[in-house]
């Protein structure tokens, strides 16, 4: 069943206005309302922005009074930066989901509820498979952060879906997003000029596509497709190829000293750091997206490595260690020493 | 043993004072036992030369002799070294048909007074041409070594390389984190590969072997016999605890070169995407089991491998290796300090901790790698992994035939270094 009238949350972050900007540019479907806390700083179209926080009952007055049935929660967010604290990052991302899923639930007129989850719901550890399916039971829950946020937002999901199992019900666990515009911790982290790792580790890196994550969303909002599902390139970097990959020299830091370092850098305003991030940079995680190709139908058009190699083009990165010097160097060493000076 | 005596034999020599006669050397000594040896089995003799494979002899002139009567009749065919310029005329030219370079001290000729009949035969026929074909081979080789290394450096710098979902960077492992066992391989185990042909060239198959000698030396050893000297140079994707990937610096390394957690998640899907696998299912109760139990396998785990080959219908491969319990004996296991460090065990040798870091050198043992006939599992079905029964079965057919295999071979073991 195609979507009448849609609503966004978390409008007026990135890809909370790219969906609405492509949803509303449908002509099938009637309205799009987008809701944040603050105005969109782009251009969204006939896109109707209702500036409202999702922690508060007026949502489903919204719900009711526009008989929304298409429901598409991009609010849940990671960064305590951007949102003003961390407590407020943890209301605005339990409490406010709370309440738009009790809104949900109350509405007849709902028929789907998409929800941007992330891959960090199965933690980092040591002691996982090497690939995370929708099913894996993860050995250490996130207890921090916006991973165990995000634990609890599924949580609170999956009891709607019981409550509701009349609303078709769509959970998208996205890798870290990447990308030419998209602006998250990993993009900062790698614009950094030296890429501070953690010694002795090197965590396998996955990532998706800002273009193939807008459309999986885009379809997942106009097509059913109930169920759980990962999102992201095939295969995976490491973090030092990474980084090689980016021409940026990563300097290894011994663990405790990257907390520390990071604080730093939290308080310089530089990169958004959080102590569930620690744990992702020494372990990193690779999800198996099977499922999403064979069962939502969509293969990724970027890989990891592809994904990865079009920001760093797109941002126009300067590479500190260029690879055409690189290259040249080679050429010019294997030049010099096969020349066979001494030879007779 | 042919490798240790031509690299003993060389240095020698070398040393010896210039006014001294080869004869009187050790080196010289030896020698001249073994020309007149040479005169008889001379067909026979070059393959005695064969595992050495750096000095580059496709300069060697078969037969110099024009006349085919008794070939070469005592004399060693000669060979210009072809490290030679750099040295100079100060040492015989001549190479012993056994492949060990004469460097007695020369005369004018070229030669030592031993070789010195060579001089007509090598001035008229090969001298001119000889230098040329030496210059062009070498230099190609290590100009070619050299290339590769380059570019496996700016590979490295500039990240342009795969690896896989599990983090294996067969770039790296081929080039880098093998290098330093080939050594260990060719030349300190000596490592004997035998039922190579019973490892398929392609497709799954599940690889299972006893563990032994303290620090996990025997697996590194059975995925460089497969990458090297398997026909199809196999990579062993081999499945470890999970204490390997929670050490820092050991971790991403072991990842790097192809290892990941042993759980059924992992091994399924390496074994569905047609991966040799390798699992060494004693763990930690055989690589850290005391001396006085060498050879005896411990339990097979949970049997989770033979689940794993079950699911995937592919056959399961037993491999037996000699000659690893003897490298680090364990002759105690501090169980309270190693409790206190989190670690399984924590080995006393002979060597260790006594003389400090010179403990982690292993004994030379000398090594037998036996890959046996393979145990299909198709026949069974994929259901036939939730049969405990069966399971089981499969698991101690496995158990059964790698003990029997080890006993087999120590018997035709002469000694543990020999």
């Amino acid at each position: 069943m195609r979507p009448r009238v849609v609503l966004v949350t978390g409008v007026s972050r990135y890809l909370g206005g790219r969906i609405a900007a492509l949803l509303q540019a449908d002509p099938e479907i009637e309205r799009v309302v987008g809701v944040d806390t603050v105005p969109p700083k782009g251009d969204l179209g006939r896109t109707e922005f209702l500036r409202a926080d999702i922690r508060n009952p007026l949502i489903a007055k919204v719900l009711a009074a526009a008989s929304v049935d298409t429901v598409v929660h991009m609010n849940v967010i990671a960064t305590p930066l951007g949102a003003g604290g961390r407590s407020t990052m943890k209301e605005i991302n339990v409490i406010g989901t709370m309440q738009l899923l009790a809104a949900c639930q109350k509405a007849p007129s709902m028929s789907r509820l998409v929800v941007k989850s992330t891959t960090s719901v199965y933690g980092s550890s040591p002691r996982d498979p090497a690939l995370f399916t929708e099913d894996t039971e993860p050995r250490e829950l996130p207890r921090t952060g916006y991973a165990k946020d995000a634990v609890e937002v599924e949580g609170y999901v999956r009891g709607f879906g019981r409550r509701r199992p009349d609303v078709t019900l769509t959970v998208l666990r996205f890798t870290n997003f990447i990308g030419p515009r998209i602006e998250t911790p990993l993009t900062r982290y790698f614009s950094l000029p030296v890429v501070p790792a953690v010694l002795g580790y090197d965590p396998r890196l996955q990532f998706c596509h800002e273009d193939d994550g807008i459309e999986v969303l885009r379809r997942a909002t106009l097509e059913d497709h109930p169920g759980i599902y990962n999102v992201g390139g095939a295969g995976v970097l490491l973090l030092s190829q990474a980084a090689r990959r980016a021409g940026r020299p990563s300097v290894p830091v011994p663990s405790p000293a990257v907390a520390l370092v990071g604080r730093v850098f939290r308080r310089a305003g530089l990169v958004d750091y959080s102590v569930e991030q620690l744990h992702f940079l020494e372990h990193g995680r690779a999800v198996d997206i099977r499922r999403l190709r064979e069962q939502f139908g969509y293969s990724p058009a970027y890989t990891t490595m592809s994904a990865f190699d079009d920001f760093v083009r797109g941002r126009g990165l300067h590479k500190v260690i260029n690879p055409d010097v690189v290259k040249r160097t080679e050429q010019t060493l294997l030049g010099a020493l096969t020349r066979r000076p001494g030879r007779a | 043993m042919p490798d240790a005596e031509i690299i003993s034999i060389g240095p020698r020599a070398v040393r010896a004072p210039a006014t001294a006669k080869p004869k009187q050397t050790s080196a010289g000594r030896a020698r001249a036992a073994r020309v007149p040896a040479a005169a008889k089995p001379v067909t026979a003799k070059p393959e005695r030369s064969t595992p050495k494979p750096v000095t580059p002899k496709p300069v060697t002139p078969e037969p110099v002799t024009p006349e085919p009567v008794t070939p070469a009749a005592g004399i060693p065919a000669p060979t210009l070294p072809s490290t030679g310029p750099r040295r100079g005329s100060a040492r015989c030219k001549a190479t012993g048909v056994d492949g060990v370079r004469c460097r007695a001290v020369a005369e004018s000729t070229g030669f030592c007074a031993e070789h010195r009949s060579m001089t007509a035969v090598e001035t008229d026929e090969r001298g001119p041409v000889s230098d040329h074909p030496a210059d062009v081979a070498e230099p190609a080789e290590w100009e070619r070594k050299v290339a590769g290394a380059l570019a496996f450096l700016r590979r490295r710098i500039t990240g342009d390389y795969e690896v896989d979902e599990f983090g294996f960077d067969a770039d790296l492992t081929e080039h880098v984190l093998m290098a330093p066992l080939r050594p260990l391989f060719a030349h300190y185990f000596r490592v004997e590969t035998r039922g190579l042909e019973n490892v398929p060239d392609t497709g799954a198959a599940l690889l299972v072997a006893n563990h032994s000698g303290t620090i996990p030396l025997d697996a590194m050893m059975t995925q460089l016999t497969l990458l090297d000297h398997h026909p199809a140079h196999r990579h062993l994707r081999m499945l470890g605890a999970d204490l390997v990937f929670r050490l820092p610096g050991i971790g991403p390394v072991a990842r790097k070169g192809g290892n990941t957690l042993a759980c059924h998640a992992d091994a399924e899907r390496l074994l569905g995407s047609g991966h040799l696998c390798g699992v060494w299912p004693e763990g930690f109760k055989g690589i850290g089991k005391p001396f006085s139990e060498r050879y005896k396998l411990q339990r097979f785990g949970r049997g989770g491998f033979v689940s794993a080959a079950l699911r995937t219908g592919v056959p399961i491969i037993p491999c037996s290796i000699i000659g690893a319990e003897e490298i680090y004996p364990m002759i105690a296991n501090l169980k309270t300090v190693a409790r206190i460090l989190g670690l399984p065990y924590l080995p006393i040798t002979p060597t260790f901790p006594l003389l400090g870091p010179l403990g982690a050198i292993p004994l030379p043992s000398k090594w037998i790698i036996e890959f046996g006939e393979p145990i299909e599992t198709a026949q069974f079905g994929p259901g036939a992994a939730d049969d405990p029964m069966l399971v089981f079965g499969v698991t101690d057919q496995v158990r059964e035939t790698i003990q029997q295999t080890l006993y087999r071979l120590l018997l035709q073991r002469r000694s543990v270094f020999f």
